[in-house]
């Protein structure tokens, strides 16, 4: 057999994993509003959704320590099993979530066997990437593990994609018409993404079955020469921790906001902030993707002619400085200003008086109507009125217009891909290069615990509460919808500025010791 | 460029204090502004996790002061 064949087959069959891995763990992130009424108490949308979202962070923070479990196991008993190990726990815990019974049924143990299920996948995931990078690193000639690993890299992307198209594809197809589909997705149908897992997982372990040890694993094990301790080799030495430090704090903390930022917080923007359709919103990420991801394919092959660093900080330099002007076209693009409105056209969809939520003597009066615009644009227009019980504030009118499910014309939801495909791309230049860069700053013997630490707080905290933190910092500067970026700039800005002092961009060209 | 390297490592050993005292600072505003149990949780889950990755930035700062970073090894044998 050809040594080109062999590595297409390693590449294949741990691309094949890791990407249904994280197609497991992007479901759950991509349906949090959906799974926040089923899971979390309905009292209020907003603690609902922040509730699913700290679910989705506690996946994140976790991971940190599955890399600590599975990479020290990966050192100690090999790549195959470890990463085989880490699929099954993915795979299973992401079935049993589609087959827990919601609150209204089973009451608190919900939302607690949710969370336990989510942490599970959090751990396997901090086990799987870094055998799987290590795994076809190790497997890969020296002037081409930039261009082989960055196949590792397309797989969180295409999870992602996905797990969109699972959702949208199903979300369409449960009944002949859209809103009795989207009826049923949101009450049963979203198990659906969930189950489809299990057979994916199936296939998966299959193949990585007939996978061989990593033969420098297999050499090292045959020489004896197998780690004893790969923890505190790996964070008990100085000369290796000063290592792990600077990968993470130079290099894998600004990739991980980058990242997030461009894949996450831009889709939970658009819905969110700017009000786009559902269905809109997800259709652009995944065209975004789907323009953006060969990419990582050519900026991993550029890293191996002109090194990694550079491409990695100055994805970091363009992201950092064009965030606040993309995220503003994002809001320009949305907005209702500036449109004319065909009033011929507008259809009363909702008139109804509710109790307010601040004050239950008060009532707020709701008309929600659809609003048609002379560009082809079609917004659902909510108008609420809070009607005082009070005698003295009766005459006083308190009234707002929000929008929300905003259906775009064509020419602005294309505008939206470029920017997505924008902001995508600048997540391939730093994430394309990072698992060769990763690989060769540790030896053969602890790198799969040295290189999954760091990667994984850099994605998983600093990365995966990106979402979660710009929100947050949203509600705290609430007149700046801008506000939440602030967090990816300082956190980007300071990796860049480490990265570009501290990091070499010498191609290490011996990963064997 | 290695004087700047150790000059810098100052920097980094005053960012993590500096990011421990804003994390808890904001966090007790946060907390006393909105007391609900939600605030709460994820305040205390900031806390928890970026606590030991300011202590792991003032190392990263002592490392480089040290002037540890001012040549990285070439090999594995350096570590």
């Amino acid at each position: 057999m050809t040594q080109s064949k062999t590595i297409w087959q390693v590449i294949a069959a741990s691309s094949v994993g890791t990407l249904i891995e994280w197609y497991d763990f992007y479901i759950f992130g991509s349906l949090a509003t959906v799974i926040a009424d089923q899971f979390f108490p309905k009292t209020n949308p907003t603690a609902a959704l922040l509730s699913t979202l700290a679910t989705f962070a506690a996946g994140f923070i976790v991971r940190p320590f599955g890399a600590l479990v599975f990479g020290r196991l990966g050192d100690l008993i090999g790549r195959k099993y470890t990463f085989l190990l880490t699929l099954v726990l993915m795979g299973g815990s992401t079935f049993a979530i589609g087959l827990v019974p919601g609150y209204a049924t089973i009451g608190f143990a919900a939302p607690l066997l949710v969370l336990l299920l989510r942490l599970i996948q959090g751990l396997a995931l901090g086990g799987e990437y870094g055998g799987a990078a290590t795994y076809v690193a190790e497997h890969a000639p020296p002037n081409r593990r930039g261009y082989y690993t960055s196949w590792i890299q397309t797989t969180a992307t295409l999870g992602l994609f996905f797990s969109l198209g699972v959702i949208l594809i199903t979300r369409h197809f449960l009944a002949p018409d859209l809103n009795t589909s989207i009826q049923r997705f949101n009450d049963w149908g979203w198990r659906i993404p969930f189950w489809v897992s299990i057979l994916l997982v199936i296939v998966s372990i299959y193949i990585r079955l007939r996978m061989n040890e990593s033969p420098l694993f297999a050499k090292l094990k045959t020489e004896g020469k197998v780690a004893k301790n790969p923890l505190k080799e790996s964070f008990g030495h100085k000369a290796n921790l000063k290592m792990v430090l600077l990968a993470l704090f130079g290099a894998t903390m600004g990739q991980g906001v980058v990242w997030y930022t461009g894949q996450f917080y831009a889709q939970s923007f658009l819905e969110n902030v700017c009000g786009v359709d559902f269905d809109q919103s997800r259709t652009i990420l995944i065209w975004g993707i789907l323009f953006a991801t060969p990419f990582f394919v050519v900026f991993g092959g550029l890293s191996d002619k002109i090194g990694r660093k550079w491409i990695m900080l100055i994805g970091m330099l363009v992201a950092i400085c064009s965030y606040q002007y993309i995220f503003k076209q994002f809001l320009t693009l949305t907005s209702p200003e500036g449109k004319t409105e065909l009033t011929d056209h507008r259809k009363l969809l909702e008139d109804k008086v509710i109790v307010s939520p601040a004050n239950p003597a008060d009532s707020i009066h709701l008309v929600t109507s659809e609003v048609h615009y002379n560009d082809g644009a079609v917004f659902k227009e909510v108008k609420s009125d809070t009607l005082f019980s009070d005698a003295s504030r009766a005459a006083v009118t308190k009234t707002s217009i929000k929008y929300k499910d905003k259906k775009l014309n064509t020419w602005a939801y294309r505008k939206l891909i470029v920017w997505i495909f924008v902001l995508i791309l600048y997540v391939t230049m730093v994430y394309g290069p990072i698992a060769a860069f990763l690989v060769e700053m540790f030896p053969t013997r602890i790198r799969y615990t040295s290189m999954s630490l760091p990667y994984h707080i850099g994605n998983g905290v600093f990365g995966g509460l990106t979402p979660f933190i710009a929100t947050l910092l949203t509600t705290i500067y609430v007149t700046d919808k801008l506000s939440g970026l602030w967090y990816t700039i300082i956190i980007g800005a300071v990796c860049l500025f480490i990265g570009a002092i501290y990091i070499s961009n010498r191609i290490d060209p011996d990963v064997n010791d | 460029m290695n004087s700047l390297k150790r000059g810098l490592g100052i920097v980094w050993m005053m960012l993590g204090p500096v990011t421990i005292f804003y994390l808890l600072k904001t966090a007790a505003a946060e907390i006393a502004r909105k007391p609900h149990i939600d605030t709460k949780i994820q305040w205390a889950v900031f806390v928890v996790i970026f606590i030991p990755i300011a202590i792991g930035m003032v190392i990263f700062g002592y490392y480089a002061f040290k002037g540890e970073y001012d040549q990285l090894p070439e090999s594995s044998k350096e570590i």
